[in-house]
């Protein structure tokens, strides 16, 4: 039997975010090209170990300097006006109390470590979402903004100087711009191969809305790529 | 299927199709898209303009030196040649009430300025250069431009290279003529004989190898500005 698991807004402003984000990240990695390390000149940079690598075409969006400027000071309106919709919606719509970390979560993130590394054998007990997906869907919209504030300085570094300088100067905004999106990058890898490896059924859920709590990975104790159709424990209880 | 899961599908199926997009341009019927937000960007940046936003790089760090890149139009380094085209001088026409015709010696002769400041590249680098030259409001102020002046041409030797500005960036108190960079006379391979200079704007917005200054009502668009780049460029 089926639920509704995530309201249209969430799911509509989950797959903009997606392209948005998608695009941006090209774009970005398109302009980062076009000097590809971040020492200033006749100065050297003490954390970036792939100097003057440029990154694969394929990562990127645009074409050209100037077309991936152009998407991304675009793009950027985009990513802005969506996150800030789905922020509001979330704590208006009372949705925000299944992401906010809270006390124990800690714990249980341990214990959910444990499980998926096979030393814990029962999935822990968790509600609409388990204690790692709290912390990185708690994490995408802070890091986000922390997105948003770094570009801002990057783009402006005369006109909004006192960002900039906040930042430590025009050089180390554009590197707190860079490992922000590497963090974005990596919880969304991480975020997408779960969702395939441990619970495809939720891909139903964020287009339709709809979810079968009967396939919920806690009750098949679902590991990546373990007991992916397994049958909910209390269907093969009530069988015996 | 509803209408709503219709959408929805249809919205993650064109986020599919822009993943595999990737390392194109984008789709073509986005340039109009693209155009639209650059003029709403320019408006906002406008905005956000102040005269009294200074850059001012910290002591920590370097001068550039010879590490500063030569960017150049042409085949090779632009030349002033005297036996071909005389003497350099530099033309501040247009909307004003007195055109000038400067030479080096009358250039050097306005108040002059020493300035530490950034330079932002397009490309994402940034090389902090001390700069000698006379403030473009100085020399608005001398050739007597008109109110009606709502933008400002730079044109240079190099292969008719040029861009426009807006009065309010030409008239910030960093917007230099530079002639002087590092204590030495401004080399051919920056932009000798004089060049514009100023942190507010892009790399590619300063034009180097200066001849003409023309103060205009409506913006001339700019060499780089007419190839897809940012005409305001602003920092």
């Amino acid at each position: 039997m089926a639920v509704e698991r995530h309201h249209w807004f969430v799911r509509v402003t989950h797959w903009v975010n997606a392209v948005a984000l998608v695009i941006m990240i090209g774009s970005g990695l398109q302009i980062f090209n076009a000097y590809p390390m971040f020492a200033r000149r006749g100065m050297t940079f003490c954390c970036y170990p792939f100097a003057g690598k440029a990154i694969p075409h394929w990562a990127t969006f645009g074409g050209w300097l100037a077309g991936a400027r152009n998407w991304h000071f675009a793009m950027m309106w985009l990513f802005v006006v969506n996150g800030i919709a789905y922020v509001i919606f979330i704590y208006l719509h009372g949705e925000w109390r299944d992401l906010v970390p809270r006390r124990g979560d800690v714990r249980d993130s341990w214990e959910m470590l444990k499980f998926y590394a096979f030393v814990r054998k029962k999935h822990p007990h968790q509600g609409k979402h388990n204690a790692l997906q709290k912390f990185t869907y708690f994490a995408i919209p802070i890091l986000a903004a922390l997105a948003v504030i770094t570009g801002l300085a990057v783009w402006k570094p005369v006109s909004l100087a006192p960002l900039t300088n906040l930042m430590g100067g025009y050089v180390y905004a554009r590197y707190w711009h860079f490992l922000v999106m590497l963090a974005l990058v990596v919880l969304s890898a991480i975020h997408i191969f779960m969702v395939f490896a441990v619970d495809p059924y939720s891909i139903r859920s964020i287009v339709t809305g709809k979810y079968n709590p009967d396939r919920a990975p806690e009750l098949r104790d679902a590991r990546p790529f373990y007991h992916i159709f397994t049958r909910a424990r209390h269907d093969v209880d009530a069988q015996a | 299927m509803r209408r709503r899961d219709f959408l929805l599908a249809s919205g993650g199926l064109s986020a599919s199709w822009l993943l595999a997009a990737c390392g194109s341009r984008g789709p073509k019927g986005a340039e109009k898209l693209l155009k639209y937000a650059m003029r709403k960007n320019e408006t906002l940046e406008r905005g956000l303009f102040r005269h009294t936003s200074m850059d001012a790089p910290s002591s920590r760090w370097r001068n550039a030196g010879v590490a500063l890149p030569k960017y150049y139009i042409s085949d090779t380094v632009p030349v002033w040649d005297i036996s071909a085209r005389g003497q350099w001088t530099l033309e501040v026409s247009g909307l004003v009430t007195r055109p000038l015709t400067l030479t080096m010696d009358m250039l050097q002769r306005l108040p002059r300025i020493t300035q530490r400041v950034n330079h932002y590249c397009v490309e994402g680098w940034t090389a902090v250069e001390t700069w000698t030259g006379v403030r473009m409001s100085d020399l608005a102020r001398a050739a007597g431009a008109t109110p009606d002046a709502k933008y400002v041409d730079f044109q240079s030797f190099d292969n008719d290279y040029h861009e426009s500005w807006d009065i309010e960036s030409a008239m910030h108190p960093q917007t230099l003529i530079c002639y002087g960079l590092d204590g030495r006379m401004l080399e051919p391979g920056h932009g000798a004989p004089a060049r514009l200079f100023s942190p507010v704007k892009l790399g590619y917005k300063n034009t180097k190898y200066l001849t003409k200054i023309v103060f205009m009502p409506k913006r001339n668009g700019g060499y780089w500005s007419d190839q897809g780049y940012e005409w305001y460029a602003g920092t």
